[in-house]
């Protein structure tokens, strides 16, 4: 099962975050690390350094991109120039799949640069396929849609978030990027149980898996990727793979960034329950 | 409500700007309540209202794009003092929202803009305009498109005066009317060196910025923005050099460049041929030609126009 069409029939571990902090520490040490996962609009430029620093990555390393600007869910068409740009780079990395978001972040070309929640209804799951589709015949690679973290809900819609997820995936037939803390956050600003969303995702779809920490306020959880993760975050994880099985998974640290070892370790926690997967999975 | 519409509609409220205190503004722009405008769209919780949940992307939008701002442009932040500097960025994210799926652009806009909202720079004009362009430069050369270099092999086969030569995208001209390259390190410098976890160290750091920028004299400076070994550095040249670069980049011939770059000049007529042979080899040196979109794609022969012209 973790090996699907959606992940390109790739069977990869635990990856991290490529940062620029951990630049150096990487090209001059080398660690062990199954694969990173990029932020592609970072690498969407002209050339320079950071094209620099990727190119020597992809000499050494497996690599995937995770992009934060498609906004599939926003009511406009693609950006011809930024799906020009993303294909080049997807030409590049040799990614087997490819992430974004399930949300939309921009309205006539003018971009929030934010990953803003959707309404969960029809009209909206219906658009979201087709743009995902369309993205995707385009790049001519699988992608992989994640469902964001979230402070606000709205009056229109029809359907509960994991349901329009899952509505979304039918209709686009594409892969999810399941992030357990996103769940966690957004289950605690929204009141509902994680575990009835973990429950409810198509498992055959799961693609990767992210995870992370985050930031809690007097009245709500922030999702901020400065912390490590939370126990039970861990435990929906332990869910999530126990459903959708031995499939890559992710860290993202992207604020207050430790040490490069610091995060990897807190990284390879997940073999815990990897390992108790793949005991389950031989028995 | 389709989905374009709602959008449309939060959008707003989430780009619209916070008030002093960094908190949602009460009244939209039309006068509508922001409190009845938010319960239209966004559920309340058990903890939160409508108007704070929406109240939590304003704000982090705001973080974000300011955050963004200061961080490639530090050196007019040290011009214009912590405060004009949030002031300004505020206005001109207002005016000019980001219209690219990335950061990086946001700050495109901000000399054109700077220029049509000069209160905001007011009795410092030319050298915040100066320091705009030399820190949107620095991005651009930063990680500006590199084509295949033009190697100087090449350029003596073609040994054609009228041959166009063309400048690598990054490297970026600029005529200033203050040395705001010195600036900009010390700037860096300072905010690299501080030592933040001390009040004292940081409020020592921001006096010597506003030290060194009153400390700024006006001088007329032609500055090249490039970068060698994926590093960006600051070269100035002269003003002859900096007419032929700027000749290039428009497309003009060699012969054309060179005429250009001496019209007024005091550098002896004798002296020219020197001169304009060891600027081109500095540039070739440095990296600055790049192969022209044909023989990017492996045409053994560059383009020119007309006929060679006899040495």
């Amino acid at each position: 099962m973790p090996a699907n069409r959606f992940n390109n029939f790739t069977n990869y571990g635990i990856g991290i975050g490529l940062r620029a902090p951990h630049y150096d520490h990487i090209l001059t040490r080398k660690p062990v690390v199954d694969w990173f996962e990029i932020i592609s609009e970072n690498f969407m430029i002209g050339g320079g350094r950071p094209v620099h620093i990727l190119d020597q990555i992809l000499e050494q390393y497996k690599v995937v991109q995770h992009g934060v600007s498609m906004y599939f869910g926003s009511a406009g068409r693609p950006d011809r120039e930024h799906l020009r740009r993303l294909k080049a780079l997807v030409k590049r990395t040799k990614t087997p799949w490819l992430s974004d978001h399930l949300c939309w972040g921009s309205v006539d070309g003018t971009y929030t640069h934010d990953l803003l929640p959707m309404p969960y209804t029809f009209e909206a799951a219906r658009k979201t396929a087709q743009k995902i589709s369309e993205v995707r015949d385009f790049l001519e690679v699988p992608v992989a849609v994640e469902n964001v973290s979230s402070y606000a809900e709205y009056h229109v819609s029809e359907m509960t978030e994991w349901e329009f997820l899952n509505e979304v995936v039918e209709e686009a037939d594409c892969g999810i990027l399941l992030d357990v803390n996103n769940i966690y956050v957004s289950s605690r600003n929204h009141n509902f149980d994680p575990l009835t969303y973990i429950n409810s995702v198509p498992a055959d779809r799961v693609a990767q898996i992210h995870i992370a920490g985050h930031s809690k306020f007097e009245k709500y959880i922030l999702d901020t990727h400065d912390h490590p993760v939370i126990d039970p975050v861990w435990k929906l994880y332990e869910r999530a793979i126990e459903r959708a099985g031995h499939t890559a998974t992710l860290l993202e640290w992207d604020d207050s960034i430790p040490s490069f070892r610091e995060v990897h370790d807190e990284a390879l926690k997940a073999n815990r329950f990897l390992a108790k997967t793949q005991l389950k999975v031989a028995v | 409500m389709n989905l374009r519409s709602l959008q449309k509609a939060v959008a707003r409220a989430v780009m619209q700007p916070l008030t002093r205190n960094e908190r949602m503004r009460l009244v939209r722009p039309g006068g509508e309540s922001m409190r009845r405008h938010a319960a239209r769209y966004i559920k309340p919780n058990d903890r939160l209202t409508s108007f704070e949940r929406l109240e939590i992307y304003n704000r982090q939008y705001w973080l974000r794009v300011l955050g963004s701002m200061a961080e490639d442009f530090p050196g007019l932040r040290a011009i214009l003092g912590e405060r004009r500097f949030e002031d300004m960025s505020r206005a001109y994210l207002t005016e000019c929202p980001s219209r690219s799926f990335t950061l990086r652009n946001l700050g495109s806009r901000l000399e054109g803009w700077l220029r049509r909202n000069p209160k905001w720079i007011r009795g410092k004009r030319l050298l915040a305009l100066d320091m705009a362009r030399v820190e949107w430069a620095d991005i651009e050369a930063f990680d500006g498109e590199a084509k295949p270099v033009l190697c100087g092999e090449e350029l003596d086969r073609a040994s054609a005066f009228r041959l166009r030569l063309q400048l690598q995208p990054y490297v970026q001209l600029l005529e200033l009317h203050y040395p705001v390259d010195h600036l900009v390190l010390q700037v860096r410098n300072d905010d690299n060196g501080a030592d933040f976890a001390s009040n004292a160290v940081a409020e020592r750091g921001k006096r010597l910025k506003v030290r060194a920028v009153a400390a700024l004299r006006p001088a007329k400076i032609f500055l090249v923005v490039h970068r060698i070994d994926f590093s960006v550095y600051f070269r100035r040249v002269e003003r002859e050099e900096y007419r032929m670069l700027t000749a290039l980049r428009a497309g003009k011939s060699i012969a054309d460049a060179v005429e250009m770059a001496f019209k007024g000049s005091s550098v002896p007529e004798f002296e020219r041929g020197g001169y304009v042979r060891h600027c081109f080899e500095t540039w070739a040196t440095l990296g600055w030609f790049c192969q022209p979109h044909n023989q990017a794609k492996g045409s053994a022969t560059l383009k020119k126009e007309g006929c060679e012209l006899s040495s």
